[in-house]
């Protein structure tokens, strides 16, 4: 096909905002070549998506990412897409992941308040579509590489809200032992790369653990090894240097990865649109050579499909995706955030498309829940994370015997001390009471 | 690479270019190109590549083609190599090598001349090393891969043509032990990389005329083996560091803060320390070594300090 009719089927948008769900007359029909071949999941107009290099042999040319979106956006709660039904078990675990991310985030509010725990915290409220719409189409052994905004992206992978909570409580029995704090929530169990404090730092390091899946699998023949990491970060981040960097080398090597901008349209203060060029991040993929793609990140099934299309492509070998999901923090930046220049209108705009409220309708509308079994769920939650709070309240400050523990992996790191021994063999000076 | 599969290499033109100085000639054809991997140019992102991938299992020896570039992979290098291990609460080591040519060059500019070692040893977290003979390169070189710490190892772009009769059999040196190059009873002259050869040098002529320097090269500028460094001046008393580092926060800086807090009682004088101007290093000829400790400063000093007259 030429690249003038890829141009008119290309509709993008220079709006401040994204439409809303697609109606049920546009979805369902289109075929997307090269990433999934039934209806769209995509909200708009059809979409053809190819994946570069290897697989657009049947279209002759080179093409990548077109995903587009026109319509304006409505005030009524959206109307989930025609998407084949989730299962009732699945719906209830992605319903109670949505919950936990919830529930777990007012109650950091309210300790926060009451000085249980300090610093900066950033909260996700609003965006638990991305992390559970994501992380629950994962296996065990993908990774995940999150920002600051890290507490759901952990709970989701499977970090016990126990451990996530001691840890901003700055406990000893945090999953970080009480030395990383909000912004580096840690896992090796759970395969959670961080946390990290600095936009776009995160991004390098999900790259490594993807380029370590095709090291494995190509270097080391190990063809078990076939996880596939997922870097989240947000629409700020999209305009730092890490981020052109490593979608430039993950393409270029076609690593096992899928690039999640959870844009939420502000960066603290500045308004996305105020700080990009070309607002519309999906667009950004192309330039790489990987499909960018938009989906609305208010709607849990519509990114869990995105998300099992995009893993399966990295799977399968055929490389990274760039998602551009389209989100809204309820909060401020973080708890320390006045949240004084977003407009009550565009708050409201997002409230009425609260991603656990459209979950909750969508599941009961189809018979695949009852309110007492989602009351059932929101019980557990509480309890879970009251739970939480409590084994983090009685849990110890970390002694200060623990300081220098976890400088070094080796030890010996610390050198030698002027007796000959090395330092780390002095008691004295792990303790921290020597001369250092 | 041969002994471990899990090692890498991941820099620029580290591949099929053999590196800007041919430190990894030949081994793309070895052992192929992702295992040296020949990356864009875009050293944050490379470093932090390598650092999530050793974080999940491989052992990677990311090269700055030269130190200098890598001020570009601080955000990396600091936040990620050196903190995370303890951010994460030991859950993740990040067994990197970082590695590359720094120092001042033959007229190769400011920016590329600078000493990196003075820029990173603040960094907690990590260990530093600097080679100064093809013994001493191989040694630590596997020393450092072997490390499950994150270590910079800082090679000089003036020291890769040095030749010398090395092992057959195979030799690991240990990461945080200096070497004593020349025993001595005068004076303690401490120093590493290319300084321990303009060090030599003067150690000629001063023993021409008499006087019986020791000296150590450190090998590890973070942490510093104060056992050899502290037997050495109980012995002399008296010592002078000679160092690249510009006078300003360098390794020399903070090996005599290292001293005083530790060998006090043990001094004569105060230690002595020859470093380089705080300049960004001329390209001229002329001015470019006026900027370096050269030899016959280092004669005078160790003349004046064993003369009593500093």
């Amino acid at each position: 096909m030429a690249a003038s009719s890829l141009a008119s089927r290309a509709v993008a948008s220079l709006s401040p905002s994204i439409s809303t769900g697609a109606s049920r007359d546009d979805a369902g029909s289109s075929s997307v070549v090269g990433f999934h071949k039934r209806s769209s999941a995509f909200t708009g107009r059809r979409v053809r998506i190819s994946s570069g290099h290897g697989s657009s042999a049947a279209h002759g040319r080179r093409s990548c990412v077109v995903a587009a979106t026109a319509a304006p956006v409505k005030e009524s709660p959206p109307k989930i897409a025609d998407i084949e039904l989730v299962t009732r078990e699945e719906g209830l675990e992605l319903y109670e992941d949505m919950i936990l991310g919830r529930c777990f985030e007012d109650m950091c509010a309210q300790m926060y308040y009451r000085s249980k725990m300090f610093g900066f915290v950033h909260l996700y409220n609003g965006q638990e579509a991305v992390s559970t719409g994501f992380v629950k189409a994962l296996k065990k052994d993908d990774y995940i590489c999150s920002t600051y905004r890290d507490h759901v992206h952990a709970l989701s992978k499977g970090v016990p809200a126990r451990q996530v909570m001691s840890e901003l409580f700055g406990k000893a029995t945090g999953c970080c032992r009480g030395q990383g704090g909000s912004m580096h929530m840690f896992s090796k169990e759970h395969r959670l790369l961080g946390g990290f404090a600095f936009i776009g730092e995160g991004i390098p390091v999900a790259t490594g653990a993807a380029f370590n899946t095709k090291y494995s699998r190509e270097v080391l023949k190990d063809l078990s090894v076939d996880a596939v990491t997922l870097a989240f970060f947000g629409d700020g981040t999209c305009n730092n240097g890490q981020f052109f960097e490593c979608l430039n080398m993950a393409a270029l090597w076609k690593l096992p990865i899928v690039y999640v901008v959870e844009n939420n349209l502000w960066a603290i203060g500045m308004d996305h649109f105020r700080a990009t060029s070309v607002p519309e991040i999906w667009k950004k993929g192309e330039a790489f050579g990987m499909p960018g793609v938009h989906v609305d990140g208010m709607d849990v099934l519509k990114v869990r499909e995105v998300a099992k299309e995009a893993i399966a492509r990295a799977r399968r070998g055929d490389g990274p995706t760039l998602v551009e999901c389209e989100t809204y923090r309820y909060r401020g930046h973080s708890l320390a955030d006045p949240d004084e220049l977003r407009k009550p209108e565009q708050k409201n705009k997002y409230a009425v498309r609260d991603p656990i409220a459209a979950f909750k309708k969508y599941l009961l509308e189809n018979g695949l829940a009852s309110e007492a079994d989602l009351k059932a769920i929101e019980k557990k939650i509480d309890e879970i994370v009251e739970d939480a709070v409590e084994f983090a309240d009685a849990s110890p400050l970390p002694p200060r015997s623990q300081l220098l523990e976890n400088v070094f992996a080796d030890p010996r790191g610390f050198g030698i001390g002027p007796d000959g021994k090395y330092r780390c063999e002095d008691p004295a000076f792990t303790a921290g009471t020597a001369e250092v | 690479m041969a002994r471990d599969p899990t090692v890498c290499v991941i820099g620029e033109d580290v591949g099929h270019y053999g590196g800007s100085y041919k430190v990894t000639k030949g081994l793309a054809e070895k052992f192929g190109d992702l295992r040296v991997l020949d990356t864009p140019i875009c050293e944050n992102s490379f470093t932090g590549m390598g650092i999530g991938a050793a974080m999940t299992g491989l052992r990677t020896v990311v090269e700055g083609m030269n130190m200098g570039f890598l001020l570009l992979a601080y955000n990396q290098i600091s936040n990620n190599a050196g903190m995370l291990h303890y951010t994460s609460g030991g859950q993740f080591k990040i067994p990197i090598v970082i590695r590359g040519p720094g120092g001042v060059g033959k007229q190769l500019g400011a920016e590329h001349s600078q000493r990196l070692e003075s820029y990173f040893q603040s960094v907690p977290g990590l260990q530093m090393v600097a080679c100064s003979t093809p013994y001493n390169a191989k040694g630590l070189m596997k020393a450092a891969i072997r490390s499950d710490n994150p270590v910079i190892l800082y090679e000089h772009v003036l020291l890769y043509n040095l030749k010398e009769r090395i092992p057959d059999e195979e030799y690991v040196l240990c990461l945080e032990e200096a070497e004593l190059v020349r025993p001595g009873k005068d004076v303690t002259i401490l120093t590493y990389s290319r300084m321990r050869h303009f060090v030599l040098q003067a150690a000629k002529t001063l023993v021409e005329r008499g006087y019986d320097p020791e000296i150590i090269d450190i090998r590890s500028l973070k942490p510093f083996d104060l056992f050899t460094i502290g037997n050495s001046i109980k012995k002399t008393h008296k010592v002078l560091i000679v160092e690249e580092c510009m006078r300003t926060g360098g390794i020399g800086a903070s090996l005599r803060a290292a001293i005083v807090d530790n060998f006090w009682d043990f001094l004569d004088g105060r230690p002595e320390c020859l470093s380089s101007q705080d300049v960004p290093t001329p390209y001229a000829a002329t001015l470019e070594d006026a900027t370096v400790v050269q030899p016959a400063q280092i004669v005078v000093k160790v003349e004046q300090m064993c003369q009593g007259l500093v």
